[in-house]
């Protein structure tokens, strides 16, 4: 069994079906993509309902996906965090964020962030973060393609596993190119669903082999792993106080990070108005909410039906978890399309990070800085297709190098490097009359070069049995997430950087963005077409 | 989505700094800050209480309640029934309280233009 799992060609088969299905429905909606608008933002012709769906699909990623019910297959309890911090941060993006900001900004963070600011470097420092951002976010999703593969389609070599990995980001490029955000979304909507769908039919097989009762599944778990541990907190972070401290400093980079994803901000673009942001947003905590309590019945599937031992030796690791559970309940077939989802899910998520990226360089750093707001028609979106097949090459790579890596992992570091990089500025600028530039840039950059820093010098990158560099000995800094240094500092950096300013920013231009932010006056409607 | 689009009002055309300083604005301002913020703080207290739990009172999360279901699991999942309640409870507020008087001030704005 831990050799070959499934049949891969059916595994290919129906991954093949769905490849084709989404390509015919994003040629369908690209149709008219015309302007920038339409490119970046889907002419904003979403509702409420269809984006909030596209918006769970954006988030559950491969890392919601495989790698919490790997987690709470393994570590039980302490796998659970992921679900309950991916959550709560809903919170902060509803309450504080996505209204003002689709009211104020027209397509990226940047544009928001450098309304009342100097235009210039508020715009190259928050295109920096954005693309520092989708970058950690990508190499865990392609780290996640990867680890998948071998379990999935009986590919155990990494050469093949490579070659994999190329052609998912070979297939994202395409499905970027043509579709633009239009085509994104509609792919994220039926991911979304296939997603919540495939985790529900899971979810109720599984509590109807123990007789729909909890207590029953948790009984079960803990008689198969052989450590009645998995049910209470403690097995991964209550070891010393140096991994109870990494577990607050998690805690608080899951819930700070959401509201400044990048790729989940633009999403607030493609709806016409406030209000549909913020009926957007409450479908979006809806489904990722239920979504969230599934893996938890998944993960402890996993521990009952399959055990820890077995996932922990099979290819893929921790990752495998939800997969073999499909196995095992469904035989060839369930695996087939739970695998064909989570590869959809990457793809997705994939496409969705490499438009966030490819419009923050081609309208913030491009069209904003390079050609002063004086590019000519049409060449912005040029530029942004250009920059789509360039960030895809680098997630292609990137993706090779962090093959193996643990999935739900990689994806807080980028939560971690968010929240200190943009959250503290998105806050101050929306609600803060006194920010000013230096605040702005003393923020972004102190929160973006601390998180970097600090996780390079962690066990994360070297020193470490599970490090991206094993044999190396660099790792100064004993915290694995560097959320609970780098984002205090950042909030403090923009303070100090505002209160010391001698130079006050224009008040004109602090009404304009206050009043706007709250009435929607002057907000990009949707197009018609 | 008609009713709700905004007017296609450029920023030169209105004047900000009158409406900043307006009554209606000052109220819309402050029922959104007087929710947004004690609200989000009474949600991030009781999330980072979990977290200090789960890390620092592990045998008390592992007190069983129901069966093996422990109090750990109840507060988790308590976690997620208090996110679905403030969201429902913040879209009546904000359809109720804020909707109304941001569209009020949309209007006037517009009608200030036109004269």
């Amino acid at each position: 069994m831990e050799t070959e799992i499934g049949n891969p060609w059916l595994n290919v088969g129906i991954f093949a079906a769905f490849v084709l299905v989404t390509l015919i429905i994003v040629f369908r909606a690209s149709r008219n993509n015309k302007t920038a608008a339409d490119y970046y933002a889907a002419g904003r012709s979403f509702t409420g309902p269809q984006n909030g769906t596209a918006i769970a699909g954006d988030y559950l990623s491969a890392a919601s996906f495989l790698g919490i019910c790997g987690a709470i297959a393994i570590n039980g309890y302490d796998g659970f965090l992921y679900s309950i911090g991916f959550l709560v941060a809903w919170l902060v993006a509803l309450l504080l964020v996505a209204e003002l900001l689709r009211n104020t900004g027209r397509f990226t963070m940047a544009d928001v962030l450098s309304f009342r600011l100097k235009q210039r470097p508020v715009r190259i420092a928050a295109a920096t973060t954005t693309l520092v951002v989708c970058f950690f976010y990508l190499l865990a999703q392609m780290a996640g393609a990867g680890g998948l593969v071998s379990l999935l389609l009986g590919i155990p070599d990494k050469v093949g596993q490579s070659i994999v990995i190329a052609v998912v980001g070979a297939l994202m490029i395409v499905y970027v190119l043509v579709g633009g955000m239009k085509g994104t979304t509609w792919v994220q909507i039926i991911k979304a669903f296939l997603l919540i769908a495939g985790a529900g039919v899971m979810t109720v097989w599984v509590l109807a082999l123990h007789g729909f009762s909890l207590s029953t599944l948790l009984d079960h778990a803990v008689e198969t792993s052989g450590n009645p541990a998995i049910l209470g907190p403690g097995l991964q972070y209550g070891v010393s106080a140096i991994t109870r401290l990494d577990f607050l400093s998690l805690g608080l980079a899951l819930v700070l990070g959401t509201a400044a994803l990048p790729h989940v901000l633009m999403r607030f673009y493609t709806v016409p108005t406030a209000k549909e942001a913020r009926r957007s947003v409450v479908w979006a905590i809806w489904l990722i909410g239920i979504f969230y309590v599934f893996t938890l019945v998944l993960g402890y599937g996993a521990a009952a039906l399959i055990g820890p031992e077995v996932i922990k030796a099979a290819p893929g690791g921790a990752n495998s978890a939800a997969p073999l559970l499909a196995f095992e309940l469904g035989g060839s077939l369930l695996l087939g399309l739970i695998s064909a989802i989570a590869f959809a899910t990457i793809l997705a998520v994939v496409a969705g990070l490499t438009i966030t990226a490819a419009a923050s360089y081609a309208h913030d750093i491009y069209a904003s800085v390079i050609k002063k707001g004086k590019a000519e028609a049409g060449s912005e979106v040029k530029v942004a297709r250009r920059t789509v097949v360039v960030i895809g090459v680098v997630a292609i790579i990137g993706g090779i190098l962090a093959n193996g890596q643990n999935v739900a992992f990689l994806v807080a570091l980028a939560f971690a490097v968010a929240a200190s990089a943009n959250l503290p500025t998105i806050v101050y600028s929306l609600f803060w009359k006194r920010f000013t530039t230096r605040g702005a840039l003393w923020s972004m950059y102190a929160g973006l070069g601390s998180a970097i820093l600090l996780i390079v010098f962690s066990p994360v990158v070297s020193g470490a049995e599970t490090s991206m560099f094993p044999d190396a000995h660099f790792a100064f800094w004993p915290l694995s997430n560097p959320g609970i240094v780098s984002i205090p500092l950042a909030f403090l950096a923009g303070f100090v950087g505002t209160i010391s300013a001698r130079s006050k920013e224009d008040p004109a231009k602090q009404s304009e963005m206050e009043v706007r932010s709250l009435t929607g006056i002057g907000a990009e409607g949707a197009t018609q077409h | 989505m008609g009713d709700e689009a905004p007017r296609s009002v450029t920023e030169t055309e209105v004047d900000f700094a009158r409406l900043q300083s307006s009554e209606p604005f000052r109220e819309l301002k402050k029922r959104h800050r007087s929710f947004v913020f004690p609200v989000l703080a009474a949600a991030l207290v009781w999330y980072f209480a979990y977290v200090l739990l789960a890390g620092y009172a592990p045998e008390f999360m592992s007190t069983p309640v129901f069966g093996s279901i422990n109090v750990g699991l109840l507060i988790g999942l308590g976690q997620v029934v208090t996110t679905f309640v403030i969201t429902m409870v913040y879209v009546a507020y904000a359809n109720r309280k804020l909707d109304p008087l941001a569209a009020q001030i949309r209007d006037d704005a517009a009608r200030a233009e036109v004269r």
